[in-house]
């Protein structure tokens, strides 16, 4: 038998357990919660130049509080089709590039997975560093490859297979390209992780049973593979939605992204209630995924 | 496995990791490049590297990120470790919005973030008087947001091998919990909390986003500076930054690997 009061600090814990409890409990309130309503009030607001360039949304006026929402940035984003496209462009840009993750990274996890034990740190690592290393300067590398006088024309020129250079940075291809080398570990890292806990006794029964090869990847394998794949694709689909650097750099004037938009926006209209309008309805649009994935983690547990 | 079967494999895992290294490789060869232009070879220079070291601007900005990457890397592994600690707990107050809101920054684009905590600064600033200007502070907390996210992840990996009766053993002979933590369940957890170090650090010191939106005049990081002149075209200075950078992120990755890919706990019943 414990003394009480062992038990009743078990169980409640002390000032440490709760001050250990409630730090980034309140961390995430005050930087993570809190900004996401000042957004959602701020696109209720009115554009004015001054500092903060617009008037917020609720304001004293004479000690008396006043509650006069600005809908009008919300019609401002339906009127202007431009926003529209660049909200579907944005999803297209990112399910064409979660797909293109998908269909090569599928392939090197399971090729990692079945590769001997002894190897497979060093597989992995090789998968995990480019993403230690400046995202910003693996984008960069992509420009001197994909430039009219870059690497691959000069290839391209050399061999003998182009006459003259090709377009080939600027474009939605290049900025598809961007992205599933930026995001391909965040792909491969889960989809290994759930190949891996695949019991190998699972596929020998299979094959006992007379099942071929391709048969039981289809409906052994992949099927107990599913919630990596889902994982993988939305870690790589919901950034990539969003996406700023990648569009900026390799993309076109043609292809907008939603990112950019917001960019655009904020730093060169400084019109800051229409920003956090675009910001609020990509949230609105990324939220389904998000929740989705969120059940997948809760499920996991 | 069938021999077709493996071949396949093994062209798209070759195929793979060319496409992740070809890219980095150009940026190392041609950092010694002596001519300008990036198709052109014009023979063996280390000129680059040099002007690398006479740039002012940049130098500075590196020594901003660095001290932005120490101050958030350092927040965010204690908000996250905590953070890992409180999901381990069996009952948890709210865990659903806290678990929802962990995962948040994992996935979120960061322009959202970096303007909704922009937004947030200025009404503070506008209501308090405080912060009196954007810069090393801001960027600080923004990045020990994102970067906490992923320090959770880290370190409760960590925290699942472990086996909760050594903790309730040391309370059952009195120990205090601050004490059970930083005797026991700390130095057990030691290398995820090392990683997740790490790893808040090299986020910090990547990213653009979140800095471009929270910093404020005279207090740009590395990756501004890289970024405007990246968007001036390509420039083998750059190039030589690159270089140094994915030296040094290989060397640390490489000694932190053999810290953190040693084995973990064991789970209980395994034997040793």
């Amino acid at each position: 038998m414990l003394p009480a009061t062992v038990t009743a600090r078990r169980r409640r814990g002390d000032g440490f357990t709760r001050l250990a409890l409630l730090l980034p409990y309140a961390w995430l309130v005050a930087f993570l919660l809190l900004p996401f309503l000042v957004v959602v009030a701020v696109s209720l607001s009115t554009k004015e130049l001054g500092t903060p360039p617009f008037v917020p949304p609720l304001r004293l006026e004479g000690g008396v509080p006043r509650l006069a929402p600005d809908f009008g940035n919300y019609a401002y984003l339906l009127d202007d089709p431009l926003y529209a496209v660049a909200y579907l462009n944005s999803l297209k840009v990112a399910l064409i590039s979660t797909l293109a993750c998908l269909a090569l990274g599928y392939p090197m996890a399971y090729a990692i997975v079945r590769a001997p034990a002894r190897r497979r740190p060093l597989l992995l690592t090789l998968i995990i560093l480019p993403f230690w290393t400046s995202f910003l300067i693996r984008v960069y590398a992509w420009i001197g490859i994909l430039a009219p006088n870059g690497l691959l024309n000069a290839l391209l020129l050399w061999l003998g297979w182009t006459g003259e250079p090709l377009v080939l940075l600027s474009t939605e291809p290049a900025v598809v390209l961007g992205i599933v080398y930026s995001y391909l570990p965040f792909m491969i890292l889960p989809l290994y992780a759930t190949l891996e806990r695949l019991d190998p006794a699972l596929l020998e029964a299979a094959s006992d049973l007379g099942c071929r090869p391709a048969a039981a990847f289809l409906r052994v394998t992949l099927p107990l593979s599913l919630p990596g794949v889902v994982a993988g694709s939305m870690l790589v689909f919901v950034p990539a939605v969003g996406e700023f650097v990648i569009p900026d750099l390799l993309g076109g004037t043609d292809s907008l992204m939603i990112g950019k938009v917001v960019w655009d926006e904020f730093f060169s209209n400084t019109d800051w209630p229409v920003a956090s309008a675009v910001a609020v309805v990509l949230l609105l649009v990324l939220i389904l995924p998000l929740l989705w994935l969120q059940r997948l983690q809760g499920d996991r547990r | 496995m069938t021999g077709g079967r493996s071949r396949f494999l093994f062209t798209m895992l070759a195929f793979g990791y060319a496409f992740l290294y070809v890219p980095i490789a150009t940026l190392i060869v041609y950092s010694f490049n002596e001519s300008r232009l990036v198709t052109v070879w014009s023979g063996f220079s280390t000129k680059w590297y040099g002007a690398l070291l006479e740039n002012e601007a940049l130098l500075d900005a590196a020594g901003t990120s660095l001290l932005v990457g120490v101050i958030s890397a350092t927040a965010a592994t204690v908000l996250g470790t905590l953070a890992a600690m409180a999901l381990a707990r069996r009952r948890l107050p709210g865990r659903m919005l806290f678990t929802a809101m962990l995962a948040t920054p994992l996935v979120l684009p960061e322009v959202i973030l970096g303007l909704a905590l922009l937004l947030l600064v200025v009404s503070v600033q506008a209501l308090t008087g405080w912060p009196a200007e954007r810069g090393i502070a801001t960027i600080a907390i923004a990045h020990a947001t994102l970067a906490m996210a992923y320090v959770t992840v880290v370190v409760r990996s960590r925290l699942i091998g472990l086996d909760p009766a050594i903790g309730e053993a040391a309370m059952d002979l009195g120990a205090r919990p601050a004490t059970v933590f930083f005797r026991i369940t700390l130095p057990m957890i030691a290398p995820g909390v090392i990683a997740g170090w790490l790893l808040a650090f090299t986020l910090s010191l990547d990213d653009l986003v979140l800095a471009s939106f929270l910093s404020g005049p005279g207090a740009g990081t590395l990756p501004m500076a890289i970024f405007s002149s990246v968007r001036m075209g390509v420039s083998p200075q750059i190039n030589a930054l690159a270089t140094v950078i994915v030296v040094l992120v290989t060397v640390v990755v490489l000694v932190a690997g053999r810290l953190v890919f040693q084995p973990g706990p064991r789970p209980r019943g395994d034997a040793p």
